[in-house]
């Protein structure tokens, strides 16, 4: 596996995010680098059930992702699923979803360096989050696996809850607007900052 | 804030969408062999009515597909939104 | 201790006094008050004097309807226009009454204003005794519950009366209620709170007051509820009679709430004007707590038996079937005068008793606090019984309990609370238990007789009557506004400026449309009410704005490169929501200097930009090439794998809205680049007519923007700097010729390089992946350095690209200019058989040769840059007018190749004018310019290839 060298859209935040978080209450940080894989194929065919082969699990459905071994697949619409991994991983999985498809109509694109991940865990991520995004997301409605495109602090992102014992979300986020929603997350979270400082 | 019923995402607020105007509006088979007067309808005319409208909407912050519902424009209040899921080949 | 505060009771902390100042005096008050109870507990009446009449107005309320005691704050921080009974007190306070309007602060707020989006299944307005049950019972059910209230603490009217429950002090009840709230982990308790709208699909949005110490002064709750419950409770509603203005006069609640809330009694001698029963609890407390009641004056016939008795029992003088006439008293009020008025009587008999007091408390009844429900489309109608407008018909999802459904007692607000909770919890499938209530033993409660004015022996016009005290608004400008023939409550509110105040007519509203009712002697249900708007309660646009403001204003983007561009101090320009350097001064250089000296780089050596902005979609599938050659107007399908093609896109009017290029990957897969600003809506526009009217096209559109960091190298030693970092590309232009691509290493990273040139000059533009961008920018830059390579920002690509008569799309286009008024004929393919825009080339309108074409345009002075936008006229003194236009400089430079300012400009039958001088304005004057081709520089295309 490729280590990946340069600059991820975050790299001048890593400080600012650092301090924004407050153990025990809220930890943001960037995952930097992975591997994002679109792809695109009917749902029903043929295509899709060797993609699922491939993966080792289903395309997941609406508002859902699946985990496929050491990948993470998002449902992204109704023919478009994000296939996420470990950095540098973009060329096997384009060759093996393209190998899948089997020359049946469809699209692999990789669009690793289109959207970073940040990574919000703590018991006060779901109230953080909520500051800037209008979805419920209670774990009633938004448990674990669950994902969602959407809107934070006014840019799209893409939500989603991950498996754990504590709340922890990943928000992708398009790369050049990462610093914006960094700069809006410092601002979200300084009050939980001054409570820990109180307490 | 009215509350858009995605077919594929679900209920969502009306800001993660965009507007698409009146429904059942077809790009004419053959542009070339429409009249001035029936190009021009296409182009520019459309529907406002008060109540029952039949119009597209995109869930440009959601999974960007075009689908149609009918609203009330005088309550705003949704009357149903598409059963045909639209899906790129 | 002041006589007015005593010593015991009420809600306030007695060891926590609080300083404060009013219109430059010093009080003392306690925590627990509001401004308008410390000043009455300190005898101050008159707050501030009217807006219109100037005339002396007093406290009359004791929450958000308050018509009268506007303050300005001008500490801890300046705010405009608040009312004294809502303001907290606070050590330090500093305030002064207004007289009408405010004052904004000079200083920038340093206070910090949040937002927090909520989902719940009930959401309760209000937590007096309605809402609370209400709260309860959903809670009970197992839903997920917001309650909110305005007030500090819960418990509303319950807080401000002397009432019991199952025998204890309502306030016990009040206590374990919330602690039973706070033990259900789904139930969110908002204090301090008040919904201040109600919109489409339960959307609610309410604002939260924190505390000046609060990490955030103020947040916005934006809720969206599955059910809602209005527990808003009730605005008690004065009387109009002449001279009902005067400090000292209250609401007969209001001073019920003082006394119980507060401590705080408003007068020594107290006389009291009621229509209905609640004014006789206000005479009998105060009376207990050491006031004298000087007369009791109700509009009915007789005073309802439990009443008469407790008042009898303490010697209170009752004067039924009698009414206040008129007031007198200078900064207050000093006297009644009181006459007999029997029910069927028009008028007040003419014997009057003068009653000398120093405090009139007067109720005209109470109006359920409505608001909410008809913001929320919620049907009213008038009650006869109440005297007052009550929900008629909800909307879906949407009900009102307590008294805002007009409820008259205790017990009965209770109950309709806890219905109300059940019938909510049941709505979102739960199962609510009838829930265990309180009992108040509310006594029954005699309705009202409906007076909207006494007729006044002295002011037959009504100047003296007032019906909106906020707005200085009297009964004679409802007799003007209805001699000047209206009928319609919202044209007479216009008209009169009634209830369009602070408080939009809480106390006016009702009041406004019965004293209408009685001058047009109609029934006051056909008059209705005038629309309820939000916000409910005034909204500070700070609160609104949030953290949308400073750096957060709006989402700003960047590219991987951008904080090189701020290393070198380059200004940047807006383009959409990006930042773009916009020109890279060195030394004391000024815009002009640096773009020239760029210009200049790029013509005769290399320069450097970062175009990562602009917009890209990969487009694959087996119906790719088809698809491309019916959103463009020229034609793809022909373009070979490797090759790159220029593209135009038109609306379906034939309009030119994107331009970019078209480079094809594969047989079907193809990579388009659009316009900076232009990305989203390209894409949005291409994925409707894929899945609305083509969906048998097999394509995928994925946006790919930011994947890629994009760098142009531009200039005749472009090839050369990149020779340096991509030693295994062949560059020279047979090996890589104009209009093409490849994948190579540039820098040691993967690269997709382009031969195309927005300059005319030889140009390559680099794509790395997001995370390269920089580093390889860095290593052109030094590859570059010993060749004098410039950055360039988008000043100079513009004027660079004008020379060469390239146009911006929305820039030299607005919506109304086709490929052909662009002079772009040769991008409009005649092959095919469509294309989005084709058949509008046909149109009369666009076929016409007076169309307003695409030139260029030479001012008669070398020196002289036109401004963007100036108009082109024909003659050198302007014509009488209307002056006929013909067209309008769109682009416009100095260049550093011409010497000279040219201009790009839309001018009518521009091309068939190539060298006829016309006119254009430059501030005052008009001054002489030459029309010429659109292409300034390098017609001929020499350039490209170095």
């Amino acid at each position: 596996m490729a280590e990946i060298t340069g600059e991820s859209p975050l790299a001048s935040r890593t400080e600012l995010l650092a301090e924004t978080s407050v153990p025990g209450s809220l930890d943001i940080g960037e995952i930097p680098f992975l591997t994002q894989v679109t792809l695109r194929v009917a749902p029903e065919g043929a295509a899709a059930a060797r993609v699922a082969d491939t993966l080792g699990a289903p395309l997941p459905g609406p508002g859902t992702s699946a985990v496929a071994g050491d990948l993470l697949v998002l449902w992204m619409g109704p023919d478009e699923w994000l296939v996420v991994g470990e950095q540098g991983r973009a060329p096997d999985v384009e060759e093996a979803l393209h190998k899948a498809l089997d020359g049946e109509h469809g699209a692999v694109v990789d669009v690793s360096g289109q959207r970073t991940v940040v990574e919000i865990a703590g018991p006060r991520s779901e109230e953080f989050l909520n500051k800037g995004c209008s979805l419920d997301l209670h774990p009633s409605s938004f448990g674990p696996g669950r994902c969602a495109q959407t809107l934070l602090a006014r840019t799209e992102a893409t939500l989603l809850r991950r498996h754990g014992a504590t709340p922890v979300f990943w928000v992708l986020v398009r790369s050049s607007f990462a610093r914006h929603l960094a700069d809006w997350s410092a601002d979200a979270a300084a009050e939980y900052g001054e409570g820990a400082v109180l307490a | 804030m009215m509350l858009i019923p995605c077919p594929w995402c679900g209920p969502r607020d009306e800001i993660e969408f965009h507007y698409g105007g009146q429904a059942g509006v077809a790009y004419p088979q053959d542009p070339q062999a429409v009249s001035d007067q029936d190009w021009a309808e296409f182009l520019f005319f459309r529907d406002n009515p008060r109540g029952e409208f039949a119009e597209r909407w995109l869930h440009a912050a959601g999974c960007r597909r075009w689908f149609g519902l009918r609203r009330d424009t005088v309550t705003n209040r949704v009357l149903d939104s598409d059963d045909t899921r639209t899906v790129t080949q | 201790m002041s006589r007015f505060r005593l010593r015991t009771g009420g809600r306030i902390d007695r060891d926590r006094p609080l300083r404060f100042t009013f219109d430059g005096r010093e009080y003392q008050g306690y925590e627990g008050d509001t401004l308008a109870s410390a000043l009455l507990a300190n005898g101050v009446h008159q707050v501030a004097t009217s807006i219109k009449h100037g005339r002396p107005r007093g406290i009359m309320a004791a929450g958000v309807e308050e018509p009268n005691a506007l303050v300005q704050i001008e500490k801890p921080f300046p705010e405009p226009m608040q009312t004294a009974t809502t303001v907290r007190l606070a050590d330090g306070l500093e305030a002064t009454g207004l007289p009408g309007q405010g004052r904004l602060a000079t200083d920038p707020d340093p206070a910090r204003y949040d937002s927090m989006h909520a989902h719940c299944d009930v959401l309760v307005v209000g937590a007096g005794p309605a809402g609370l049950t209400a709260a309860l019972t959903a809670a009970r059910s197992g839903a997920r519950v917001i309650v909110a209230d305005a007030d500090t603490e819960f418990g509303g009217g319950l807080l401000g009366t002397s009432e019991r429950l199952d025998g204890a002090p309502a306030d016990t009840w009040v206590r374990q209620a919330v602690a039973e709230l706070d033990r259900y982990p789904e139930v969110r308790q908002l204090p301090g709170t008040t919904v201040f709208g109600h919109y489409e699909n339960n959307y609610l949005v309410a604002l939260e007051h924190r505390g000046e110490h609060a990490h955030t002064r103020q947040r916005v709750w934006r809720i969206r509820a599955r059910e809602v419950v209005h527990a808003t409770g009730s605005h008690e509603r004065p009387l109009v009679f002449s001279g009902n203005d005067r400090p000292g006069i209250l609401l007969a609640g209001a001073a019920r709430t003082y006394l119980h809330r507060y401590g705080v009694v408003p007068g020594e001698r107290v006389a009291v004007f009621t229509t209905d029963d609640s004014a006789y609890a206000a005479a009998v407390d105060l009376h207990d707590a050491g006031v004298e009641i000087a007369a009791v004056v109700d509009a009915r016939g007789s005073v309802p038996p439990p009443w008469e008795s407790l008042c009898t029992e303490r010697g209170i003088t009752l004067m039924p079937g009698s009414a206040v006439v008129t007031t007198s008293g200078r900064e207050r009020i000093d006297q009644v005068r009181v006459a007999p008025w029997w029910q069927d009587e028009a008028a007040p008999g003419a014997e009057h008793t003068r009653i000398a007091c120093d405090t009139l408390l007067v109720s005209g009844g109470w109006n359920p606090a409505v608001h909410l429900h008809s913001q929320a489309r919620g049907g009213l109608c008038f009650s006869e019984d109440l005297g007052a407008f009550v929900p008629d018909g909800y909307p879906p999802s949407v009900r009102s309990a307590g008294s805002a459904a007009g409820e008259p007692t205790t017990d009965a607000c209770l109950a309709s609370g806890a219905d109300a909770g059940a019938r909510a919890a049941v709505a979102c499938g739960l199962t609510a238990e009838p829930a265990d209530l309180p009992r108040a033993g509310s006594v029954p409660v005699r309705s009202g007789r409906t007076v909207w004015m006494v007729p006044s022996p002295t002011d037959s016009t009504g100047d003296t009557q007032y019906v909106d005290l906020a707005r200085d608004a009297t009964v004679a400008d409802v007799r003007r506004a209805i001699g000047a023939g209206m009928e319609s409550v919202e044209h007479i509110k216009r008209y009169t400026t009634l209830s369009t105040a602070h408080d939009q007519g809480k106390t006016s509203g009702t009041l406004a449309s019965g004293v209408i009712t009685e001058l047009l002697g109609r029934s006051t249900g056909e008059i209705g009410t005038t629309t309820f708007r939000a916000p409910y309660t005034p909204v500070a646009f700070a609160a609104l704005a949030g953290r949308e403001r400073g750096d957060l204003y709006d989402p700003v983007r960047v590219t991987s490169i951008h904080d090189w561009h701020v290393e070198q101090g380059a200004p940047f320009e807006d383009v959409g929501q990006w930042k773009r350097p916009w020109y890279y001064p060195r030394g004391d250089e000024d815009m002009e200097a640096a773009v020239l000296r760029e210009c200049g780089a790029v013509r005769s050596g290399v320069g450097i930009q970062d175009v990562s902005t602009l917009g890209k979609i990969d487009v694959q599938g087996p119906d790719a090439a088809e698809f491309l050659d019916l959103v463009y107007t020229n034609k793809m399908s022909t373009l070979k794998v490797g090759r790159v093609r220029y593209g135009l896109m038109c609306h379906a009017d034939g309009m030119v809205f994107d331009d970019g290029t078209v480079a094809r990957v594969d047989e079907h897969r193809y990579l388009i680049t659009t316009t900076s600003g232009g990305a989203a809506g390209v894409l949005q526009w291409l994925e409707d007519w894929l899945q609305t009217e083509w969906p048998h096209l097999r394509v995928h559109l994925t946006s790919v923007t930011e994947h890629w960091a994009t760098i142009a190298l531009a200039g005749p030693r472009s090839r050369e700097v990149l020779s340096r970092v991509a030693p295994g590309m062949e560059l020279d232009k047979d090996g890589f010729p104009f209009m093409s691509w490849k994948d190579g290493t540039v820098a040691g990273h993967g690269a997709r390089v382009f031969r195309i040139s927005f300059s005319g000059e030889l140009a390559f533009e680099v794509s790395v992946p997001w995370w390269h961008g920089r580093e390889v920018w860095e290593a052109l830059v030094e590859a570059g350095e010993p060749l004098g390579i410039t950055p360039y920002g988008t000043e100079t690509m513009h004027v660079l690209r004008a020379e060469k008569g390239l146009p911006i799309v929305g820039q030299d286009t607005d919506g109304t200019v086709t490929p052909y008024d662009l002079g772009m004929g040769w991008a409009v393919s005649k092959k095919k058989d469509d294309f989005l825009g084709k058949r509008s080339f046909t149109r009369a309108d666009t076929a016409r040769t007076d169309r307003k074409q695409l030139v260029g345009l030479l001012p008669a002075d070398p020196d002289l840059v036109l401004a963007e936008g100036a108009q082109v006229v024909e003659h050198p003194e302007l014509p009488a007018p209307p002056v006929p236009m013909l067209g309008h400089v769109t682009s416009s430079y100095r260049s550093a190749v011409l010497e000279r300012g040219f201009a790009l400009a839309l001018v009518e039958a521009g091309r068939d004018r190539i060298g006829d001088t016309v006119h254009a304005t430059a501030g005052d004057r008009l001054v002489a310019a030459t029309i010429t081709d659109h292409v300034f520089y390098d017609k001929e295309g020499a350039r490209r290839d170095g």
